[in-house]
């Protein structure tokens, strides 16, 4: 218990603190950058163009095979030695971020589209629509209701999995509460468990909010 | 005959090669309601499909009012021509007014208080006032096909198109819908409806085409057609809907 002092050392707080910062304005970045891609790629999903259909395929399947740490060091360390590129820990950290996220949030924007049935455009169309006012009326509307709570959803998976930056010098909250730790490692042994608590509690506090609001849209939009 | 309201001259319809439609050629008069009958997969939904541009025939004529539809835009033919599917094809994420009155504000441009005016009046008639507000989820079968009719009829067509609309309902839903649809036709609507429920099609139709394989078999008056058919053909497909002949053993 003595311990937990450890948390508001000095200017600890603010430490870490700032590490969330660090943390969520990775995170806002390359959800941001995602986000706007993935609305373009998943578009292109949706086509029917066999060279188009397997670059998308390759490039899912990659982000999904491949672990997130792993293609941080590649664009990291490996584009370092390889082409000579010295970019920030941020900077790698973004380009991977989006080049995963951007991936996901393309495969739902294309499921969210094809997964609206046929008969609604005919519908539209029927109404004597024209085929603008079919996707800006019926289809887009649809879609996004579907798309919403899974692109939040996608976010907060992002929001947690910038932990891993950390590992390439980016100093973000998860990196301040080792630092933390390990500075207090004579005065406050006991200090882990109260500093992990503690940064556990803000990705709590991060995360927890946007996913209720998913569930909200979720069960609001339910057809 | 220069004032049908549909005329179609042998309307051909493949698909990847597949003939569909065979050569159709139709007419119908102003406040004529001609039924569309036939095994399954013999082209009905296709012909309907046509006739408002969501399948575009391979080669024949479609003329509506006289005018043949192929040099027009499609959006302005859609808008005089109205049309209910089979399957529940409301809005899901608009409710029953805002399905109403999509089409005649956003195609049609009319004044919106007027149509929504037009719109809890029209659902009054169909027993549904108090369904103004509910979203599609919440009515049942025979509920939503009536809003879908309803939809349709407010963009006042100039003809309607009916497919199957009663085929995915519990049967005691059935009938709800097809009062609705015969109160249309004595309000003079003309209608091309295509349905497997035989009865209600002697009840409503002026005129019975019996289609197979792409053809009008044979079209005649609902009284000759149910029960005087000519055609062997017609005979074996109107037999699949009687049981008094089928015993048990
Ligand atoms: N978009 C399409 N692509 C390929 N084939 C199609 C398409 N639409 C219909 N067909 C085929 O055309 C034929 C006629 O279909 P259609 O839906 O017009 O039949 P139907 O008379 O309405 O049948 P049902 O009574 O089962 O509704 C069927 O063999 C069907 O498989
Ligand atoms: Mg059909």
């Amino acid at each position: 218990m003595r311990d937990l002092a450890v948390l508001f050392k000095g200017n600890n707080p603010a430490r870490l603190l700032g590490g969330l910062g660090v943390t969520l304005k990775l995170s806002l970045v390359s959800v941001a950058l995602s986000v706007a891609l993935g609305l373009a790629v998943g578009v292109l999903m949706t086509l029917k163009n066999p060279v188009i259909r397997a670059v998308m395929r390759l490039w899912l399947e990659t982000v999904r095979i491949v672990p997130q740490l792993v293609l941080l060091f590649l664009v990291y360390f490996g584009m370092a030695k390889a082409f000579n590129l010295q970019m920030s820990g941020e900077t790698a950290a973004v380009i991977v971020f989006t080049f995963w996220g951007a991936g996901e949030m393309g495969d739902l924007v294309r499921g969210a589209i094809t997964s609206i049935p046929r008969h609604q455009s005919d519908s539209g169309a029927a109404l004597g629509l024209t085929r603008g006012q079919v996707w800006r009326f019926v289809l887009l509307p649809q879609a996004g209701r579907r798309l919403v709570p899974q692109a939040i959803n996608l976010a907060t998976r992002m929001i947690k999995t910038t932990s891993l930056v950390m590992l390439i010098g980016v100093v973000e909250v998860l990196k301040v509460g080792s630092q933390i730790i390990d500075a207090a490692r004579y005065d406050a042994p006991q200090g882990a468990v109260w500093v992990y608590g503690a940064v556990f509690l803000l990705y709590f506090l991060a995360c927890w909010p946007i996913s209720l609001l998913a569930r909200h849209l979720e069960k609001r939009w339910a057809c | 005959m220069g004032n049908s309201v549909l005329e179609i001259r042998n309307l051909k319809k493949g698909f990847d090669g597949n003939g569909v439609l065979d050569g159709i050629s139709l007419a119908m008069g102003d406040g004529e309601v001609v039924v569309v009958v036939g095994p399954s997969g013999c082209g009905k939904s296709t012909l309907l499909r046509c006739v408002n541009g969501l399948e575009t025939p391979d080669s024949g004529e479609i003329l509506l009012d006289g005018a043949p539809i192929g040099g027009m835009d499609m959006v302005q033919v859609r808008r005089q021509i109205g049309m209910v599917f089979q399957s529940y094809d409301l809005f899901p994420h608009m409710d029953v007014l805002g399905n109403l009155s999509l089409g005649p504000v956003k195609a049609l441009k009319r004044p919106k208080a007027q149509v929504e005016a037009e719109a809890v009046e029209a659902l009054g008639r169909v027993g549904l006032a108090d369904k103004l507000h509910a979203l599609p989820r919440q009515l049942s079968g025979g509920q939503k096909q009536r809003v879908a009719l309803v939809r349709a009829m407010l963009m006042q067509p100039r003809l309607l198109l009916l497919d199957e609309i009663t085929a995915a309902l519990d049967p005691e839903m059935v009938r709800e819908v097809l009062n609705v649809v015969l109160d249309l036709a004595r309000d003079g609507r003309t209608m091309l409806i295509v349905t497997h429920e035989m009865r209600f099609a002697e009840a409503v139709a002026d005129r019975v085409l019996f289609l197979e394989h792409g053809r009008i078999v044979e079209e005649g008056q609902p009284a000759e057609f149910f029960h005087h058919p000519r055609t062997e053909r017609a005979r074996a497909f109107l037999d699949t809907f009687e049981f008094d002949t089928v015993k048990k053993t």
